[in-house]
């Protein structure tokens, strides 16, 4: 199973919360919006990735579960 | 009598047979006077067929049809088939020529790949510009009361991003016509909520000939990789712009010679509409119409449109009010699309003005890769693409930019309100 942290763009508002709770996987781009530089989360950020994704005010963080 | 047009392609014209120069619709006994009756073939036997003719779809996508038809046909339930001819490409006018002149062709279609993935009716979704009158196909409905399924006609709202399938989606389930995120998909979820076949009207068009003669009469045409042929919708600086039925595999300059060649030295090709890609000429002249060739480049051919631009424009200014346009089109629902391309598009008006700072172009390809990939639909994808190869084959006028002003004669390429002359392929 791999993970995968996603952005619903239509949903997004760039509150940019993700961004302060997981700056390891998430930056900012010149407006203010998330880029996700690579959407595969290793197992040591699981925890840190499901608190981002709990705190998007608009819900617009995902995490994906795909099989391999 | 043949057109001039059609002289060195034998076979040829197959979608576009039997059109006069008269620019009504042919009625159904004129159709089938040119094409015969509409042979039954059952579900099976027509998805077989059309997978051994390699058919993929028009709409830009390149999906094999035969993949798409067998999914829906698996699904416990389909909702509709949904014609997408809302066309809102500027640059492209062969779904409208479908769907104004020739509807009985893809009428044909639909009802046959209705009833192959057992859709209980179809939808088919006009765009209104550029002569997209709906009366001919309203009365071409009407010829055929006979149809298996009903058939009904929704006029296509306005919008560059309208046509995207999930926004034909979202505005026949009475939303607004927008993209939504995906997935679902409409082949998952679409039309009603159901499973949806969605269909470019060139594609349905070929699946009523493929009916009719066969995988081994469609693969006459063509190459192995591309059998068959296409409408490619040539417009710019050619004598002839319009729509013309070509074989895969023709050289591009054929193409062009096709649309009463060009009226001056070519500067560069746009190949594949906005969402396409700008190709040197000399690099251009030596592709032929097929998707490896154009691969090689960097390439796809969209929904067939070939923009021709000549040495007395400027590709930079061009490119620079193409990508205003399709700023000016986002739907504004996602934010890298709504602010990335308004700023890309800024940024290209500076250089093409030879007024930006050296840096310019480095934080344009920048915001491209960045901006790329994060939209709900394909349409900062499709900017961006058309915007990093203008950056490429324009490089030396962007040098040349910061030294003089700018002289070059505006080439039209047409932003909003189509001014394709719908089918010159017609005149004899």
């Amino acid at each position: 199973m791999s993970v995968r942290l996603k952005v619903n763009p239509i949903a997004c508002e760039a509150h940019a919360l993700c961004v302060e709770l997981l700056p390891e996987l998430i930056r900012l781009d010149d407006w203010g919006y998330p880029l996700i530089d690579s959407e595969h989360v290793p197992p040591e950020l699981m925890g840190l990735a499901e608190r981002a994704v709990d705190a998007c005010p608009t819900l617009a963080l995902i995490i994906e579960e795909e099989p391999e | 009598m043949m057109p001039a047009w059609l002289e060195g392609h034998p076979g040829l014209p197959r979608l576009l047979a039997g059109l006069d120069t008269s620019g009504r619709a042919m009625t159904l006994a004129e159709h089938q006077r040119v094409h015969g009756d509409l042979p039954h073939r059952s579900p099976h036997e027509l998805i077989e067929a059309i997978e051994r003719s390699g058919l993929r779809g028009r709409g830009g996508a390149d999906f094999p049809t035969a993949r798409k038809l067998r999914t829906l046909a698996s699904a416990r339930r389909v909702s509709a088939l949904v014609v997408n001819g809302s066309e809102t490409e500027p640059a492209s006018a062969k779904d409208r020529l479908l769907l104004t002149r020739l509807p009985h062709l893809v009428l044909d279609g639909a009802v046959l790949a209705a009833d192959a993935v057992g859709a209980p009716e179809v939808v088919v979704q006009m765009g209104a510009g550029a002569g997209g009158s709906p009366a001919s196909l309203e009365a071409a409905l009407a010829a055929r009361p006979k149809d298996p399924v009903p058939v009904s006609l929704v006029a296509a709202p306005e919008g560059y991003v309208a046509g995207e399938e999930s926004a034909v989606m979202h505005y026949l389930n009475g939303g607004p016509p927008l993209p939504t995120f995906v997935p679902p998909r409409p082949f998952q979820k679409g039309y009603h909520r159901l499973p949806t076949l969605i269909q470019n009207p060139e594609t349905l068009a070929q699946v009523a000939l493929v009916a009719r003669f066969g995988e081994r009469w469609y693969r006459e045409l063509g190459t192995s990789a591309d059998p068959g042929s296409a409408l490619v919708t040539i417009s710019g600086a050619v004598a002839d712009p319009g729509v013309y039925e070509l074989a895969f595999g023709t050289p591009m300059s054929a193409l062009l010679d096709a649309a009463g060649g060009t009226t001056e030295p070519l500067r560069a090709l746009l190949v594949g509409g906005y969402f396409g890609t700008w190709v040197d000429a000399s690099e251009a002249m030596g592709l032929r119409l097929a998707r490896e060739d154009l691969r090689s480049v960097g390439c796809s051919l969209g929904a067939g449109v070939l923009i021709a631009l000549g040495r007395s424009a400027c590709g930079l200014h061009e490119s620079a009010r193409v990508i205003d346009y399709l700023a000016r089109q986002s739907a504004g629902q996602c934010g890298p699309c709504t602010y990335g391309l308004r700023a890309i598009a800024d940024s290209v008006t500076a250089v093409a003005d030879g007024v930006a700072h050296g840096q310019e172009r480095r934080r344009i390809e920048r915001w491209c890769q960045e901006v790329k990939g994060r939209g709900a639909c394909h349409h900062p994808d499709g900017a961006t693409r058309f915007i990093l190869s203008a950056l490429d084959v324009f490089s030396q006028e962007i040098a040349e930019h910061r030294e003089h002003h700018c002289r070059a004669e505006p080439a039209g390429l047409p932003v909003g309100g189509a001014t394709v002359r719908q089918a010159a392929g017609q005149r004899s």
